[in-house]
């Protein structure tokens, strides 16, 4: 069974639709990267896996291990191993990143009806993937986002796959905002976080960050709908010809 | 403001709970005539309402749509159930002193090892046989407010506490206020705390209904006066039963160079006022005052506070937060007067109140009244709702639509929480916070 099937999805917003019957099918350990032109529908595939309100999904299906993700509340998606890294992490003033943390992970884990991460476990867990990360002691302390960098703030991001452990992380513009040395710090943890039981869809507008993620199937959205599809090499072919030629096709 | 009402039914009903209970209430001679005046004054303004600008928002001839009896001397089972309840909310670390249904309990207090440096006498026995200069100021509050006469006419009992100048009181003490629940009554209470020149002391004040209490009615005021150079933190957590009335007033007094850190909280009641007239009266005093409402259902909760800065080099602020659910209503009126001699004054007030719900409500009134030209003060003043955006980023991480909207609530309601300078004291505002939220589902 694949791990994630999205079956010919429609999504408007409001009264534009913006995904015209989107298919995609992702099997666990597989890297996929999606491209394509602004408002090619990018973001509004990875919002409405995610369960973001807002949406109206007027035809198609989302399944996740088989089972019907959009009739879920945001938070069961995640506590079933469904992970959106934000192109855009939010800043929450007043919840200390540490809290913020230990509630999520052990929330996500009540629902899935294991028992509660020890308090020294959970800091021996977030002290290592912190500082695998570069992420220092002192921003877990601050409120969630709070006055951080942009690659902190997608490092955060990071820290969070890595202690929720989901089988499918979603990576929304991961390289938006980051200059070089902060895409290399980030693309190490997501790198590092690659296994057999896990799937990745990495959305980008840019090849420059496949260089460091290196995706396993490439497709090509435009105009709300999937144009082509293929290995790594298509996303070099792109960066050497633009998205024009699919402006056409779709 | 004079307007002539008619007597409302309510009104009418009150002034005979006095003619009734004049005989059980303590003291004779100057108290017997202060309580007289204070009645009759009572008895010209009547309850207050909403033409009268400070009640504005809280006209307690609509509201407070029955008068219920002086309650009774709490008798053995009242006191059973009130020692039930106070396991309940038993706090570590603290001296307890307990008024059941307005009236001292010493056998439910901590006052047997007291010490030197501070004293704890019951309000009765100082209207009964204290000297005249303590009862006078006993009757000190202005009774031109129409609750404040009322509460100095039949005022029951109450705590006289003085701490002794110098005095480091480490213990925290905590008045107790307990509706037993015997029968839907109205306490009226008056507690006096003096702190010495130099002298630093902590007191906590909750309100509670034991298991049964439901629409009863407390009628409670405070004296504050802090010496010079004294220090005293002050917590109100009011946690009455959901349907019973809470209107209190304090009048608090500064010395020179000393600080008052208060701070209330109110997730209880279903309707309260907390009216407080802090006099900075000394040079290069510091007050911080700081409230968080958490209200739901038909709550109604009002915090009116007037800071009336009247000598130069003193600062204060206030951090007032309401979290305002289904159709209740959260009202905050701050007023800070800085009178022409007062000059360097640094005055701030904020306050931010957070819809939960359509129907929910949320009145903020702050006004400066500014007679000194070289000051820095400042107010503001925002409603809103819980942010979208940070809902559904901590739904994404698997967090439920109440446990996220708990997260941002404590987030919110922190700002003022934080000020509250003991961390044991903050824990218990915490706690009391987490309440609400829990009950919440």
């Amino acid at each position: 069974m694949a791990l994630l099937e999205v079956k010919n999805l429609q999504v408007r917003v409001e009264e534009r639709e913006i995904l015209h019957g989107l298919s995609l099918t992702v099997n666990k350990g597989e890297v996929h990267a999606i491209m394509g032109p602004n408002g090619s529908g990018k973001s509004t595939l990875s919002h409405v896996i995610a369960g973001k309100p807002g949406y109206e999904v007027t035809s198609g299906e989302v399944l996740f291990k088989g089972e019907n993700l959009l009739e879920m509340a945001p938070d069961e998606r995640a506590s079933k191993g469904v992970f959106l890294a934000f192109q855009y992490p939010v800043e929450i003033p007043g919840v200390a990143t540490m809290t913020f943390l230990r509630t999520a992970l052990n929330a996500q884990r009540k629902a899935r009806g294991e028992s509660e991460f020890s308090t020294p476990d959970f800091l021996k867990k977030v002290r290592e993937v912190a500082k695998s990360l570069n992420i220092p002691q002192d921003m877990l302390r601050r409120g969630v986002n709070v006055g951080f960098s942009g690659g902190e703030k997608k490092r955060n991001e990071i820290l969070q796959m890595a202690l929720f452990e989901p089988s499918l992380c979603i990576l929304d513009e991961m390289d938006s905002g980051l200059d070089i040395d902060a895409l290399r710090v980030a693309a190490d943890g997501v790198n590092a976080l690659r296994s057999p039981e896990r799937a990745m869809v990495v959305i980008t507008h840019y090849q420059r960050l496949l260089n460091y993620i290196v995706p396993d199937f490439v497709h090509v959205m435009s105009k709300g709908r999937v144009v082509k599809s293929g290995g790594k090499e298509l996303a070099l072919e792109l960066e050497a010809s633009g998205y024009a030629q699919f402006e056409d096709a779709a | 403001m004079n307007v002539v009402l008619a007597k409302t039914e309510t009104g009418r009903a009150l002034s005979d709970i006095f003619t009734v209970a004049r005989n059980r209430l303590p003291g004779a001679g100057k108290v017997a005539d202060h309580r007289q005046q204070a009645f009759e004054t009572y008895e010209r303004l009547g309850l207050p309402h909403r033409r009268i600008e400070d009640w504005k928002y809280t006209d307690l001839r609509v509201l407070m749509r029955e008068v219920l009896p002086l309650a009774a001397a709490p008798d053995a089972a009242a006191l059973k159930r009130a020692g039930t309840a106070l396991k309940l909310h038993a706090i570590p670390g603290i001296r307890r002193v307990v008024l059941v249904d307005g009236v001292f309990a010493p056998k439910l207090s901590e006052t047997s090892d007291l010490g030197k440096d501070i004293s704890i006498r019951s309000l009765r026995d100082v209207l009964q046989t204290g000297d005249a200069a303590l009862q006078a100021q006993m009757f000190a509050p202005e009774n031109s407010d129409a609750m404040v006469a009322l509460n100095s006419a039949m005022m029951t009992d109450g705590l006289v506490i003085d701490v002794a100048d110098g005095a480091v009181i480490p213990l925290p003490l905590h008045i107790v206020h307990i509706a037993s629940g015997a029968a839907p009554a109205a306490m009226f209470t008056r507690s006096l705390i003096r702190v010495g020149k130099h002298a630093s002391a902590t007191l906590v004040e909750s309100y509670i209904g034991a298991e049964g209490a439901q629409a009863y009615q407390v009628h409670d005021s405070l004296i504050v006066s802090i010496g010079d150079g004294a220090r005293l933190d002050h917590v109100r957590l009011i946690e009455d039963s959901r349907e019973a009335f809470n209107i209190s007033s304090a009048v608090v007094t500064l010395g020179a160079h000393a600080h008052f850190n208060t701070f209330g909280m109110n997730t209880g009641s279903l309707v309260s006022r907390y009216q407080a007239v802090i006099a900075v009266a000394g040079e290069g005093s510091r007050v911080e005052t700081n409230g968080v409402n958490l209200l739901n259902g038909r709550q109604h909760a009002d915090t009116t506070l007037l800071l009336d800065h009247a000598v130069p080099n003193c600062s204060s602020r206030e951090i007032f937060r309401a979290v305002v659910d289904d159709r209740a209503h959260s009202v905050f009126q701050g007023r800070i007067i800085v009178r022409p001699k007062a000059q360097k004054t640094d005055a701030k007030m904020m306050t931010r109140a957070l819809l939960l719900s359509d129907e929910a409500e949320a009145d903020n009134k702050p006004e400066l009244e500014i007679f000194a030209d070289d000051v820095t003060c400042g107010h503001g003043a925002t409603t809103g709702a819980l942010d979208d955006s940070l809902l559904f980023y901590l739904r994404a991480r698997g967090l439920s639509e109440k446990e996220a909207q708990a997260l941002l609530i404590q987030a919110f309601v922190g700002e003022a929480i934080e000020q509250i300078a003991s961390d044991a004291l903050r824990e218990l505002a915490i706690s009391a916070a987490q309440r609400w939220l829990a009950a919440r589902g």
